[in-house]
C-alpha cells in the first residue's frame, strides 16, 4: 500500500500519540468526497427539475383550453366565464402596454440616476441616494399596491390627469374621465418598481468604463455630458441593454401592485386613463373563482403565456449579457 | 535510510557532484517524463528530475516557464482545476503518485505546500495550525496545544504571537502570515515541503527570516522551492534546476549551476542576459 | 459638437445634470412618500389587540391579526428551512464542484431564468402540485411556494459569494490533506460567511413580503390554524383582502399590516446590507 503509516522519526515527545492517532484514524476520504459531489450535484439539479416541472405542470393544467381554443386563444379578446369563451388578448394587451409605459419612464430615469451616482455626485451623496433607490426594490409589491390605490391614484385623478387632459386631451391616449386607476397609473408605479434594477445594473457598467477613456475625452475639452454621451454611453451600451431586459422581466410579471391599480376590466381601450387588466392581475383576481375545468385551464393557459414571455425575455437577457462579457473579455 | 544531519554546504564542498551524491543521498522523489497540459495547450515537456532527501532543491527560470506548474504536480493540487492534466511518472515510495489509485488526500499529508501569497485560514492563529492536526489526527487538549506551540516555535513565530493566539490569523503582517503558513504545513509532519515563490509577496526582513528558516528545516524535510530570485536560490539551495519554456534545461548542484553552467541558455539567464 | 458654441454646450451640460439630479430626487421622493404613507396610516392600527387577538367577523370593529402574524412567520421559516440548505448546496456545486462544466453552465442559466419567473406563476405551480392532490389550500403549500421563490435566489448569491473566495485559500487547505468537502465547509464557507448570511437574509426578506404565491396556496383564514394542512392566515393576503373590503376598520388594519410587513422587510434588508458593508471593510 502506498500510504503505510508515515514514519515519524523526529520529535520523539509526540511520536507515540501521533502513530496511534494515525492508525485509529484510518482514512476514508474518497467516499466522503464522492458523497459531497453527489449531494451538491443533486441539489443543483433540483433547479433543472423545478424548471421542467413548472413547464410540464402548466401545460398539463392548460391543455383543455389549448385544445378548445388553439392559437385563437391568443387573439380573442372575449373573456366570459358564463358562456365559457376565453381569449387572452386583453390581458396580453394590458401586460404589454403597462410594461411599455414603465420602460419608457424607467429606462431614461434609471440611466440618469446611474449617471448622477457614478459621474456627478460626491461619495456621500452617492451612498445616500444609491441606498435610497435600492431600498425602493426592497419594498414589497403589495405595499406599492396599497400606496398606489389609496394615495397615488387619487393624486393622479385630482392633479395630474385633469392637467394632462386639458393640454393633451386631443390625443386619444389621454382622453376619458380622470379616475386615477388605469393603465397610466399602473405604468408609473411599475416604473418606480423597476427603476432600482435598471439604475443599479447601469451603475455597475458605468463603473467599468476605463477612466483613461474618459480622461482623454476631457483632455480634449469636452463637457461632462459630452464625455457621457460620446464615451461612457457607447462603451456601456451593451450592459445598459442587459439592464433593460432585467427591468422588462420584472415589469411583465409584477402582480400585486398591478392588481390594485389597473382596474381589472377585460377590455382594450386606446386611452391610458382607462382601466384594463394584465395577465398577472387576471390570475390574482379570478384564479380561486374558477369553478369549471375549462375556466381553470384557460387561466393556467394565461399563466403559461406569461411564463413563456418571461422565460424568453430572461433567456434573451442571459444570452445577451454572456455575449457582452465574452466580447469584453476578448478586448 | 536516515541521512546524517547534513551541515549546510557539506554537499556543495564536493566537486563533481552528480555521481557521488547519487550514492550518498537517497532520492525522495523521481520525476520521469512529466508532461502537463492546460486543455490542449502543453506547458511542460518531458521533465526529468530527482529530488534528493533532506536537501533544498531550487527551481529557477523566467516567469511563465512552468516552474510553479511543475511543483504543483507533486501534490496534485492542479486537480482542483477542471482543464489541467498531468501525464508521466512521479515516483515516491515506489509508487507513481499521479496514478489514480493514489489518494491525493493521503499524498498531500506527506507533502506540505507553501504558496506565493500567504493564505492564513479565516480562523484564529491557534486554529490555523490546530486545524490540520484536528483533521488528520485525533490529538486534542493539551497535547494539541503543545503541538501548536511546537510548530510556531520552529518557525520562530511563537514569541511574536504567544499572547494573541486567539486573534485572527489574517491580522498578522505578510511575513508573519507566511511563517504561520509554514508552521501550519509542518505541524502535520510532512516529508516534503513545496514552496512556490514563498517570499515574493514579503518584505526583505521577512524574506531573510524565511530563508534562515528554510535552512533550519532542511534537517527535517526535503524542500523544493520555486523562485524567480536567483540570489535566493544561490543562498539557500543545494541543487538547482533551470526551467525554460516548459523544459528542464539544466539540473545540478547549485554551486556548479551558478559558477559553471554547462548550457548556454542557463548561462545567459544566470548572467542576466535574458529573463 | 465642435460646431455648437461653447455657450450652448455648457447649457446642454447643465440641463442634463439637472435632469439627472431630478431623477435621483424623484426616486428618493417616491421612497419617502411611500414610507410616510405607510407609517402615517398604519401606526394607529398597531395597538395591543392587533398583536394578540383574532380577526373579528366582517363589519365588526376591533380584533387583531395575531393569526396572520404567526402564520406569516411560520410559513417564512418553513420555506427558509427547505430552501436555504438546498440552495447552499446547489450554489456550492456551481462554485466549487461543477465550476466550468457544461452542466453547471446550464444550471446557472436555468437558475437565472427561474429568478425571473413571476411569483404568481409559482403560486399556480404549487396549486397544481400540492393543493389539488391534497384537496385543500394549506400552510404547507404556502411554504412550498415561498421556498420555490427563495431557492434560486439563495443559489445565485451562494455561488457569487463563494466565487469571491480566492483559490489560494482552497489550495492551502487541500495541500494540507484536507478533503474537498471539509475544505468547502471549514475554510471556504467560513471565509464567505458574511456574504452567505447577507444572501440568505435578502432571500428571506424578499419572500416574507410576497403575496401572489400565497393567494392560491395558503389562501387566508380568519381563524387559528390547528395544523399546516389547512388554510393559514398570513399578513400579505390579509392586506389584499382587507384593502378591497368596504369596511374602514379592515382598511385601517390593512395599513397596520402593511406597516408591520414593510418594517420587517426593511429591517432584514438593511441588516443584510450592514453585514455586507462590514465584510467589505474587513477585506
Amino acid at each position: 500500500m502506498f500510504l503505510s503509516p508515515i514514519r515519524y522519526n523526529r520529535m520523539p515527545i509526540v511520536l507515540e500519540a501521533w502513530e496511534s492517532a494515525s492508525s485509529d484514524n484510518r482514512i476514508k476520504p474518497s467516499s466522503e468526497d464522492r458523497a459531497f459531489r453527489w449531494i451538491t450535484g443533486i441539489s443543483a439539479s433540483s433547479i433543472l427539475l423545478l424548471m421542467a416541472g413548472l413547464i410540464i405542470v402548466m401545460l398539463f393544467y392548460s391543455h383543455l383550453a389549448l385544445r378548445e381554443f388553439g392559437f385563437g386563444f391568443l387573439f380573442s379578446d372575449e373573456w366570459n366565464p358564463i358562456t365559457q369563451k376565453f381569449g387572452a388578448l386583453s390581458s396580453i394587451y394590458g401586460t404589454i402596454i403597462s410594461t411599455v409605459i414603465a420602460m419608457l419612464i424607467a429606462m431614461p430615469m434609471g440611466l440618469a440616476v446611474a449617471l448622477f451616482l457614478t459621474e456627478w455626485s460626491t461619495p456621500k451623496a452617492e451612498s445616500f441616494f444609491g441606498t435610497a433607490i435600492e431600498l425602493l426594490a426592497a419594498i414589497p409589491s403589495i405595499i406599492y399596491g396599497m400606496w398606489g390605490l389609496f394615495v397615488f391614484a387619487p393624486f393622479m385623478a385630482d392633479y395630474v390627469q385633469p392637467l394632462v387632459n386639458q393640454y393633451l386631451g386631443f390625443i386619444p391616449l389621454f382622453q376619458g374621465p380622470p379616475m386615477g386607476i388605469g393603465m397610466l397609473t399602473t405604468g408609473i408605479i411599475l416604473a418606480l418598481m423597476i427603476l432600482p434594477f435598471i439604475s443599479s445594473v447601469s451603475r455597475d457598467v458605468f463603473k467599468m468604463v476605463p477612466p483613461v477613456l474618459k480622461e482623454s475625452a476631457y483632455g480634449l475639452g469636452s463637457t461632462n455630458w459630452e464625455v457621457t454621451k460620446n464615451v461612457t454611453m457607447p462603451y456601456a451600451l451593451q450592459g445598459i441593454i442587459g439592464a433593460g431586459f432585467l427591468g422588462l422581466g420584472r415589469a411583465l410579471g409584477e402582480t400585486m401592485a398591478v392588481t390594485f391599480v389597473i382596474g381589472n376590466s377585460h377590455r382594450i381601450s386606446a386611452s391610458l386613463f382607462q382601466t384594463g387588466n394584465s395577465i398577472a392581475s387576471t390570475l390574482a383576481n379570478e384564479f380561486t373563482e374558477a369553478s369549471e375545468p375549462i375556466y381553470l385551464h384557460s387561466l393556467v393557459a394565461l399563466g403559461f403565456v406569461l411564463l413563456l414571455i418571461t422565460v424568453i425575455t430572461q433567456l434573451a437577457a442571459q444570452l445577451w449579457l454572456r455575449h457582452v462579457v465574452k466580447k469584453a473579455g476578448g478586448r | 535510510m536516515n541521512v546524517s544531519t547534513p551541515e549546510i554546504g557539506i554537499v556543495t564542498k564536493t566537486k563533481n557532484v552528480r555521481p557521488k551524491t547519487k550514492k550518498e543521498l537517497s532520492v525522495e522523489m523521481a520525476v520521469h517524463n512529466l508532461n502537463f497540459f492546460y486543455g490542449d495547450n502543453q506547458v511542460l515537456f518531458n521533465n526529468n528530475i530527482d529530488i534528493y532527501k533532506k536537501q533544498i532543491t531550487a527551481i529557477i527560470g523566467p516567469s511563465g516557464c512552468g516552474k510553479s506548474t511543475h511543483i504543483r504536480t507533486y501534490n496534485r493540487i492542479f486537480e482542483l482545476y477542471r482543464n489541467q492534466r498531468a501525464v508521466g511518472e512521479i515516483i515516491m515510495s515506489g509508487q507513481n503518485i499521479l496514478d489514480s489509485s493514489v489518494d491525493p488526500i493521503l499524498l498531500r499529508r506527506r507533502i506540505g505546500m507553501i504558496f506565493q501569497k500567504p493564505s492564513p485560514f479565516p480562523m484564529s492563529i491557534f486554529d490555523n495550525i490546530a486545524y490540520g492536526l484536528k483533521i488528520n489526527t485525533t490529538i486534542g487538549g493539551s497535547e494539541l496545544a503543545g503541538r501548536v506551540e511546537d510548530a510556531l516555535k520552529r518557525v520562530a513565530l511563537w514569541d511574536e504571537v504567544k499572547d494573541k493566539l486567539s486573534d485572527s490569523g489574517t491580522d498578522l503582517s505578510g511575513g508573519q502570515q507566511q511563517r504561520l503558513c509554514i508552521a501550519r504545513a509542518i505541524a502535520i509532519e510532512p516529508e516534503i515541503l513545496l514552496m512556490d515563490e514563498p517570499c515574493s509577496a514579503i518584505d526583505p526582513i521577512g524574506t531573510a527570516k524565511i530563508e534562515e528558516l528554510m535552512i533550519d528545516l532542511k534537517s527535517l524535510y526535503t524542500i523544493v522551492i520555486v523562485t524567480h530570485n536567483m540570489q535566493q536560490a544561490a543562498r539557500v539551495s543545494d541543487y538547482t534546476a533551470f526551467f525554460y519554456e516548459g523544459h528542464i534545461i539544466e539540473f545540478g548542484e547549485t554551486k556548479q549551476i551558478f559558477t559553471n553552467p554547462q548550457n548556454q541558455q542557463t548561462e545567459d539567464y544566470i548572467t542576466g542576459r535574458f529573463g | 459638437m465642435q460646431s455648437s458654441s461653447l455657450k450652448t454646450r455648457m447649457a446642454t451640460d447643465r440641463l442634463i445634470k439637472v435632469i439627472a439630479v431630478l431623477s435621483a430626487l424623484i426616486g428618493l421622493l417616491a421612497l419617502v412618500w411611500i414610507l410616510v404613507t405607510v407609517v402615517g396610516k398604519g401606526i394607529g392600527a398597531l395597538d395591543f389587540k392587533f398583536f394578540t387577538e383574532l380577526p373579528t367577523p366582517p363589519g365588526m370593529i376591533g380584533g387583531g391579526l395575531v393569526n396572520a402574524i404567526v402564520g406569516t412567520i411560520i410559513m417564512t421559516i418553513l420555506a427558509a428551512l427547505i430552501a436555504i440548505p438546498i440552495g447552499l448546496l446547489a450554489g456550492t456545486y456551481l462554485a466549487e464542484i461543477g465550476k466550468g462544466s457544461r452542466l453547471a453552465d446550464i444550471i446557472r442559466m436555468v437558475n437565472n431564468i427561474l429568478i425571473g419567473v413571476p411569483s404568481i406563476i409559482v403560486g399556480i405551480f404549487v396549486y397544481a402540485l400540492l393543493v389539488i392532490p391534497m384537496r385543500s389550500f394549506s400552510g404547507y403549500a404556502g411554504a412550498a411556494a415561498l421556498a420555490v421563490i427563495m431557492l434560486p435566489i439563495v443559489v445565485r448569491t451562494t455561488e457569487d459569494m463563494l466565487t469571491l473566495v480566492p483559490d489560494s485559500l482552497r489550495e492551502s487547505a487541500l495541500a494540507l490533506g484536507v478533503s474537498r468537502w471539509r475544505t468547502t465547509f471549514d475554510v471556504v464557507f467560513r471565509a464567505a460567511k458574511q456574504g452567505l448570511m447577507t444572501g440568505v437574509l435578502l432571500a428571506v426578506a424578499r419572500v416574507s413580503g410576497e403575496t401572489a404565491p400565497l393567494l392560491f396556496t395558503a389562501l387566508n383564514s380568519a381563524y387559528w390554524f390547528d395544523s399546516l394542512k389547512e388554510p393559514v392566515a398570513n399578513l400579505t393576503v390579509t392586506i389584499f383582502n382587507y384593502a378591497m373590503s368596504p369596511y374602514s376598520d379592515w382598511q385601517q388594519k390593512a395599513w397596520g399590516a402593511s406597516l408591520l410587513i414593510t418594517m420587517g422587510v426593511l429591517f432584514l434588508t438593511i441588516t443584510a446590507r450592514l453585514i455586507m458593508k462590514k465584510q467589505r471593510k474587513q477585506a
